[in-house]
């Protein structure tokens, strides 16, 4: 430990932090005797840095050498970059010793290819299967897979890792084909499938002996770059949705696309990351996840793309005006939480306090939804005291939510592509 | 205008609601011992802490509401704000009074307001997982110190003793002057007169381990490399990492 690692520590903490995906949850494990820490299901974030991103696992790469040459990489082999490799006990040091100070809630791990996909992925194996075996870390493991990677491979570190993913990055083949050259789905559809098929026989072995081994408990994820091709919200969130029907895929992670390699032609060059569309696509895939939303109903083929001004529930009631107003004292769960304003935790209030009386505007508040939105949708005891959606017509309430909103930076709306 | 005056432990609170019960009247206000009572007042009662009797009443409330309903009670009291005490006994008084819990009541403002509390107790216990910074000393403890803005320490001891089973932990609330020492066995309240720290709970030279320097910096130097620079948010950053934390944390010390 010194100056050396310090350095090694900044390079490629430097390279791996393009990857978003941070969550340290899905697995409850307490402490075993003789091992170091535990896991707790919900996760915890330890940190944040300046753009907001939460520092929950110790985000590191292996190697940022990278013998591929993927557009959107900061990694590419052609790029000039200052590279570093850990040694095995390098990594695992600093993963106990941080853990110990309460620092981190574990490691992710990853890794640029070198040499062959199985190469690297055995030395990733290698790393986890250490830390958990010889140094009984009992904390959080996310490992990702390595496209192109052996079954094998994927078996053997599925028993040690909490949680693995491998990245689609491009929600489409023929451009990831452009911008990948090295890469296509097959590469990244088969780790997957591993993946799942592993979980999934766990689980039915699990149900039959207690102690067999339980593989990647908290399931896998994945992550596409948004706005470094010509791909439409409507591509990306049906490849979500029909991900999401995977038993084992917990979470899709959506990058705003962050030109690193401004050089190449092949990408579109952005005044500043699409960082709105991102964040209406999170708002989407937590209709998706939460709110029972199919994905016909958030997107379709007149609206192939998600509204930047307004966000995508809101855009849905508003196409539907017909639906409204739904009153809180008689409405089904589902419909309340169709109901721009309100969302999960204050439906569930809604729905356990209505069994005691009436609820009225200033209750409704106080749990927590939002008036500003909910006004124009719902009746309540003395609600509509305004005119709903119907009466004002649903042009006048988007203008009336939208007034006094910050202008839109239309650096962001304008994505020159060149072809 | 009926006045209970009590010592202001939780437990005096529970006999409070106790002797309310036996004397058929309720209190308008709850005073401490050394509070000033106020201009006008009929009767100025005074409530001795009787474990028997609070026991009593706690027991009724196990048979009244859900567990976790109960232990929102305690860890509402930990939030140790100005009229918690009051708003604790109208709750206690609608939970015998009615026939039903009304737990789930959220209709009622005192429900709510308890709740929204509750709320706001839990999210800086968790805050305190998530920012306390261990710091090694010379002889092998990992130190910690931390300022929450309620009286959370005691809720966050099992997590750690079960995280850091394997290694000795002090966890230091300096605002409050009190902490819990973990010797591998179970944690014990300890109260240290000789401070060898600063005022951002930073160990001393000579009491910090060999290497603790070391793993700070390199935790310095991951934490600003993680940074993207194109996507600063600084807004939602304080918002994430609230600024009465960072004297705490060593990635945010210059």
């Amino acid at each position: 430990m010194n100056d050396n690692v310090l350095e090694k520590l900044k390079t490629l903490a430097e390279s791996a932090k393009y990857d978003v995906s941070c969550a340290s949850s899905g697995t409850t494990r307490k402490h075993t005797q003789g091992s170091v820490g535990s896991a707790s299901g919900w996760g915890i974030c330890h940190s944040f840095t300046e753009d907001g991103r939460c520092v929950s696992l110790l985000k590191i790469m292996l190697t940022n050498y990278c013998m591929y040459d993927c557009a959107y990489c900061i990694n590419r082999r052609t790029n000039d970059i200052k590279r570093a490799t850990f040694s095995v006990s390098e990594l695992v040091d600093l993963t106990i010793e941080f853990y110990r100070r309460n620092y981190i809630e574990g490691l992710f791990l990853s890794s640029g290819v070198v040499r062959n996909p199985d190469y690297t992925m055995e030395r990733l194996v290698r790393v986890v299967k250490d830390l958990r075996l010889i140094h009984r870390f009992n904390g959080y493991i996310h490992l990702k897979s390595i496209p192109g990677a052996s079954r094998e491979l994927v078996d053997e570190a599925g028993l040690y890792a909490d949680r693995m993913s491998v990245n689609i990055e491009i929600p489409n083949e023929t451009s990831l084909k452009t911008l990948a050259p090295d890469k296509d789905f097959q590469s990244v559809y088969l780790p997957m499938q591993y993946i799942q098929q592993g979980a999934l026989q766990s689980i039915e072995e699990r149900k039959h002996f207690r102690s067999a081994p339980r593989f990647v408990p908290a399931g896998q994820s994945t992550q596409m770059i948004v706005g470094a091709t010509a791909d439409t919200d409507k591509d990306i969130l049906n490849l979500s949705s029909n991900l999401y029907q995977k038993p084992t895929m917990k979470r899709v992670y959506y990058s705003g696309f962050v030109p690193v390699n401004e050089y190449d032609k092949r990408l579109p060059a952005l005044k500043q990351p699409p960082l709105v569309r991102e964040n209406r696509l999170y708002q989407a895939d937590w209709l998706l996840r939460f709110y029972q939303f199919s994905v016909d109903e958030i997107v379709d083929s007149s609206f192939p793309n998600l509204d930047l001004e307004i966000d995508p529930k809101l855009s849905w009631a508003l196409r539907h005006p017909s639906l409204f107003p739904v009153d809180v004292n008689l409405a089904e769960y589902e419909m309340l939480l169709r109901v721009p304003g309100i969302g999960v935790k204050s439906a569930k209030l809604i729905v356990v306090s209505r069994r005691f009386g009436r609820l009225s505007s200033w209750q409704l508040k106080k749990m927590g939804v939002v008036m500003k939105k909910a006004q124009y949708f719902i009746t309540c005891n003395e609600l509509p005291f305004h005119h709903t959606v119907n009466e004002l017509t649903p042009e006048r309430v988007r203008g009336l939510l939208t007034k006094g909103a910050k202008k839109m930076n239309d650096s962001q709306l304008l994505i020159p592509f060149q072809d | 205008m009926l006045v209970f005056r009590y010592d202001k432990s939780f437990e005096g609170l529970l006999t409070a609601v106790f002797d309310g019960y036996t004397r058929r009247e309720f209190p308008d206000l709850l005073l401490g011992e050394a509070d000033m009572p106020p201009l006008f007042f009929d009767e100025i009662a005074d409530i001795y802490t009787d474990t028997e009797k609070s026991t009593r009443v706690w027991n009724g409330l196990k048979k009244r509401m859900s567990e976790t309903a109960l232990y929102m009670l305690p860890e509402v009291w930990l939030s140790e704000l100005p009229e918690v005490d009051m708003l604790l006994f109208r709750y206690i008084r609608k939970t015998f009074d009615s026939k039903q819990s009304i737990e789930l009541n959220f209709g009622d403002p005192d429900v709510m307001e308890l709740t929204k509390i509750w709320k706001h107790v839990s999210k800086e216990r968790l805050r305190v997982i998530q920012f306390v910074r261990f710091q090694k000393t010379s002889d092998d403890i990992f130190f910690a110190c931390i300022e929450p803005e309620y009286n959370v320490i005691p809720l966050v001891l099992n997590h750690f003793t079960d995280r850091f089973h394997d290694q000795r932990w002090l966890i230091y609330d300096s605002k409050r002057d009190f902490g819990f020492f973990y010797d591998l066995k179970k944690p014990v309240e300890v109260h240290l007169d000789g401070k060898q720290w600063d005022g951002n709970g930073c160990l001393n030279d000579q009491s910090a381990a060999e290497d603790e320097k070391l793993y700070q910096k390199l935790w310095q130097g991951y934490y600003s490399s993680m940074t993207i620079k194109e996507r600063i948010n600084p807004r939602l950053h304080r918002q994430n990492l609230p600024v009465r934390f960072w004297k705490f944390l060593p990635e945010k010390r210059k």
